[in-house]
């Protein structure tokens, strides 16, 4: 039976502490539309995703208003198009993207993710093709999302991939310079890529997938946050139990959502991403969090140690309260998409260095860096492999997604606006690491045993 | 099916008579009510069953949060299934 208590929690929870679903992301397999011919395929690309899809929206909204609980995006993941389009021309891949546009303006979608290689050993030419037009597909599209997975464990680093990819960020950033680079923060480059994550910009429906799928990302920085706060001066046994119990508790919810947003659509429900995704809303912040368990600020010593902690505690608490987790599953470190990164990075606390090794112990990696403009490209390819090698050593997903802010240097702002948020430019080390980058080539996969 | 009715805001005359009389007219049942008044400011917790709601729950919803726009009050109906599944295992 419902108590008094429990109901003024929960309501609690989502109007004063931010609680909300973040995404419902429909994977749709896009295998069965290839074609030899490029207007055919498009055009059967358009029709099964806006078909698959077409009650998505509707189906989110009505399931927000019932349960009383904010859904913030509805999204769209598609098979890598690198995969279904096969050897077009790069003019091809350009029209897909064009397409999956079309199709996310239609459904009335937040973001469509999956224009996507998975070039972690080497690279098809349609994958080369596809990487050829990103910069364009984001600058001239408003919807679709691109991720390049450039490393697994298994397959070590592909450090041609990596090479292109410093290029590719940079035209991306300035295709899109009067509109702050925001092509780069459409771009993600993965270690490890997940194949069911619903989060952008790195979502995409993977090979091994059904036909559709339901998969939702849970947020709540805000609710740990405060849970913590209220928690006092316990030491962190207890603390590390009141992270899993209130993380038990927002996954239920996802839980809940997910499982009527599937059986509404009828299609399988997938996953249930348990992370903590700030918002650059006060009070929604994962720096928050780490600086109410009693850091002065995010990016102070025994950050990583405080952050490593509660990751596991999240992943801990969500399990038991959904039966698929999958995902990125974690705590999240964007520095523009969460008020008290962005606090910490101004007053000079968070620093490059130690948000790498904040990603060594979190979830996904490097993410919305704002860089100076005129920075190297070789400066952002050592950035990504060093991410990249972060993630492949410890069998763990790492990402990058960093933007060379046409224009902007150290002491400016960018401001992206709505969830993408504003960041301070950070500062990077500018010796050059090009004649390392330049080799190419492979770095091998990593050795699983003698572990020191 | 139950509904989860939260109405706060400051307190006047006919509040519940109001949400009351939505719940009626639209088919809902009132199971239970929890209200207070502190310092003129109201709080209330209704528990109603929906099965022979006369509209869609949505719709409903929408209803009771017009209601509340006119009357200055902010009022939520939540399926019980949020409270349940985030307090109960």
């Amino acid at each position: 039976m419902l108590n008094t208590a429990d109901i003024l929690e929960t309501i609690k929870m989502i109007r004063e502490e931010n609680l909300d679903i973040r995404t419902i992301t429909m994977g749709i397999s896009l295998f069965d539309c290839v074609s030899e011919d490029e207007d055919r395929l498009c055009q059967k690309i358009y029709d099964k995703i806006t078909t698959r899809a077409e009650h998505l929206v509707k189906t989110g909204c009505n399931i927000e208003k019932e349960y009383g609980v904010p859904i913030v995006n509805k999204r769209v993941s598609v098979t890598p198009i690198s995969l279904v389009g096969g050897t077009l021309s790069p003019e091809g891949y350009l029209k897909i993207a064009h397409t999956l546009d079309r199709a996310a303006k239609t459904l009335g979608i937040n973001f469509i993710g999956g224009f996507s290689a998975l070039v972690q050993k080497g690279m098809t030419t349609g994958a080369r093709n596809l990487i050829s037009v990103i910069p364009e597909a984001l600058a001239e599209t408003s919807f679709v999302c691109s991720s390049v997975n450039v490393a697994s464990t298994k397959a070590g680093i592909n450090m041609d991939a990596i090479q292109l990819m410093g290029k590719t960020i940079k035209r991306a950033a300035y295709l899109t310079r009067d509109n702050n680079s925001i092509g780069a923060a459409k771009l993600v480059v993965f270690a490890n890529v997940p194949e069911d994550n619903p989060f952008m910009a790195g979502a995409f429906h993977g090979i091994g997938e059904p036909e559709t799928v339901i998969n939702v990302g849970v947020s709540g920085p805000g609710v740990v946050s405060s849970a913590i706060a209220r928690a006092g001066d316990c030491d962190l046994s207890e603390l590390a139990d009141v992270i899993k119990k209130t993380a038990f508790k927002i996954t239920r919810v996802g839980q809940l959502v997910a499982g009527e947003a599937a059986r509404r659509l009828n299609v399988p429900f997938g996953i249930i991403d348990l992370s903590l995704a700030p918002t650059p809303a006060v009070g929604d912040s994962v720096a928050q969090i780490l600086e109410n368990m009693g850091l002065e600020s995010c990016g102070c010593y025994g950050t990583t140690a405080a952050l490593a902690m509660l990751n596991d505690a999240v992943k801990k608490g969500g399990v038991m309260a959904s039966s698929h987790v999958g995902g990125l599953s974690g705590a999240f470190i964007p520095v523009s998409e969460d008020a008290g990164m962005i606090a910490a990075v101004e007053r000079g606390a968070l620093t490059m260095n130690k948000l790498e090794a904040m990603t060594a112990v979190c979830s996904v990696g490097l993410d919305m860096v704002c860089v100076p403009g005129d920075t190297d490209e070789a400066v952002i390819n050592g950035l990504i492999a060093d991410e990249i090698a972060i993630g492949v050593v410890n069998t763990k997903t790492t990402a990058v997604r960093v933007i060379p802010a046409y224009g902007k240097k150290v002491g400016d702002t960018v401001n992206f606006g709505g969830l993408l948020g504003y960041s301070p430019i950070m500062e990077l080390n500018s010796y050059s690491p090009a004649k390392f980058i330049a080799r190419g080539g492979r770095i091998p996969a990593p050795i699983h045993s003698l572990k020191n | 099916m139950k509904a989860v009715i939260t109405v706060t805001g400051k307190d006047s005359v006919g509040i519940i008579a109001n949400v009351s009389r939505v719940c009626a007219d639209q088919g809902a049942n009132i199971l239970d009510i929890t209200q207070s008044v502190l310092s003129e400011y109201f709080a209330m917790i209704m528990l109603a069953d929906i099965d022979r709601l006369k509209i869609p729950f949505a719709e409903f919803v929408d209803t009771l949060a017009a209601l509340g726009k006119d009357m200055g009050l902010d009022i939520h109906a939540m399926h019980e299934d949020i409270f349940n599944t985030m307090h109960h295992i």
